[in-house]
């Protein structure tokens, strides 16, 4: 089915900066903050929602922007991994991801990233156990969950429960 | 994906007069299995209507002492609802079984009833599948089954309903409020999913026009006897093989009343009322679960691949049913089976 691309004007918040953007209805918003915005550190894994690459924070929540159509989302604030640092200060779980290693090929790292960055804040995961589980969400291929665990750890000691 | 149109619905009877007036269209909610499935153009709705305004976002107490819960209450807040939590913590267990965090933010309760199967004959558009594409046949007959249905299958489809909170809905006696042109109407959980039949196209008995607007558990939630036990291939973040949610009430030892469904067995959760009857009354023990876990399973017709969910699903029967009388809950984290 082809049909004249409809484009809407929607404002996003993204990492603070309000913007309004062009989209079409079937536009995901992995998609529009890859091609529309040139927000690249947001990856796309499977692009199924199966994988969590494309693992972003919306209004404070992590989802997987890859199943969520930029157009139900005006208004909303989003956060990548480029609004994670303050100005050259990483994410305390910037930092905690390089002191452990927590990565080999880094593509699932910002997934992670944002990820366990919903997960503090969500507040559900005290122990090791829950951090894997709740984070079960994003696959690493090169199998760095140890260090994945461990670095959310240091995240969380360091954030008091707060992302 | 295919190009569609986009509208936004902002009262529920706005919504049934859109639906009514395009068959092609669809409502949307969370979107993570619609947006996938379109993705895949398994679906290919002509026009998507935006629910996500919709007023359907409350959990509230009923006059009964039950709970309804708003169609478009995110199934993360639900899992954490303090009534939830205190109340019905099967419902929240059977939430936390399922999916990833991401997608369990997205994901709205009314979608999660409306979930299509995994069936990867279902996804694969060059395959016949009778569910996708009616008369066409059905490939996991004969084909690889290894994950599908072993009770309450038709000749046209052996699919599986991939849900866990319906597992827990079903064992609770929940029930539908739904909305349509006619007006208002409840549909009892039991008879909301259908049996495949001739028509496996049809997942549920939910009208084209109508839209679901909450779930209401009665004032039973067994909360001190419940366990909710998924069998998977891994550890987190699968479907089930198998799946049980189980809730008892035991007084002086004996057990007063008892519910259990089965997941991953089925084209809908299943609930055999004989089992339950055969647990009432008596002292729990395993031969007690053992033969209700029989009776729920008279009947099994396994397909080439699956003839291991049989067994696996008596044991998990009689495990979950252990663990609910015990009152040792299965955690959804730590992982090992209690």
């Amino acid at each position: 089915m082809t049909k004249a691309p409809t484009r809407h004007s929607i404002t996003l918040t993204i990492n603070s900066k309000p913007m309004q953007i062009e989209v079409a209805p079937w536009t995901s918003l992995l998609d529009t903050l890859r091609e529309h915005l040139g927000l690249t550190g947001t990856k796309k894994g499977c692009d199924h929602g199966q994988c969590g690459a494309c693992t972003v924070l919306v209004d404070g929540r992590r989802v997987n922007s890859c199943l969520t159509l930029a157009i139900m989302k005006d208004g909303a604030s989003v956060t990548t991994v480029e609004g994670l640092a303050n100005g050259d200060t990483l994410h305390p779980l910037q930092q905690a991801f390089i002191d452990h290693d927590a990565f080999q090929c880094g593509y699932c790292t910002p997934g992670q990233l944002c990820s366990a960055a919903g997960l503090i804040a969500e507040g559900k995961a005290k122990t090791p156990a829950e951090i894997r589980e709740l984070m079960s969400g994003n696959i690493c291929r090169c199998a760095a969950y140890p260090n994945i665990v461990a670095a959310i750890q240091q995240a969380m000691s360091v954030l008091g429960g707060k992302a | 994906m295919i190009n569609f149109d986009y509208v936004r619905a902002n009262t529920v009877a706005d919504a049934v007069t859109m639906i009514k007036a395009d068959p092609k269209a669809k409502f949307i909610a969370g979107g993570t299995n619609l947006v996938d499935l379109m993705k895949y153009e398994v679906e290919r709705p002509g026009r998507l209507i935006d629910i996500t305004h919709l007023p359907l976002k409350a959990v509230e107490e009923t006059p009964e002492g039950g709970l309804l819960i708003g169609a478009l209450v995110p199934n993360t807040d639900l899992a954490y609802h303090p009534t939830i939590e205190a109340r019905y913590p099967l419902v929240g267990s059977a939430i936390l079984a399922g999916a990833s965090q991401q997608l369990r933010n997205m994901a709205s309760v009314g979608g999660n009833l409306l979930q299509r199967t995994r069936c990867s004959y279902f996804y694969d558009v060059v395959t016949p599948c009778n569910k996708r594409e009616p008369g066409s046949g059905c490939s996991a007959i004969g084909g690889l089954n290894r994950g599908h249905a072993i009770l309450g299958t038709s000749e046209a489809c052996i699919a599986t309903h991939p849900s866990d909170m319906c597992v827990a809905l079903a064992a609770l006696d929940a029930s539908v409020h739904v909305t349509g042109p006619n007006g208002t109407r409840r549909i009892a959980f039991k008879d909301f999913h259908r049996l495949p039949g001739d028509r496996p196209q049809q997942d549920t008995n939910l009208a084209p026009d109508e839209i679901i607007t909450a779930v209401e558990l009665p004032a039973k939630g067994f909360a001190s006897n419940y366990s909710y036990l998924k069998i998977r291939d891994r550890l987190s973040y699968a479907f089930a093989l198998v799946s049980v949610a189980a809730a008892l009430e035991l007084q002086g030892g004996t057990i007063a009343d008892a519910r259990f469904a089965v997941g991953g067995v089925a084209h809908k959760p299943w609930r055999v009322p004989a089992a339950e009857a055969a647990l009432r009354g008596q002292t729990p023990s395993a031969a007690v679960f053992r033969r209700a876990a029989d009776i729920a399973l008279e009947g099994a017709r396994p397909q080439e691949h699956n003839a291991f969910k049989v067994e696996l699903a008596r044991r998990a029967i009689v495990r979950t049913l252990t663990q609910a009388s015990n009152g040792t809950p299965q955690s959804q984290s730590d992982k090992k089976i209690a």
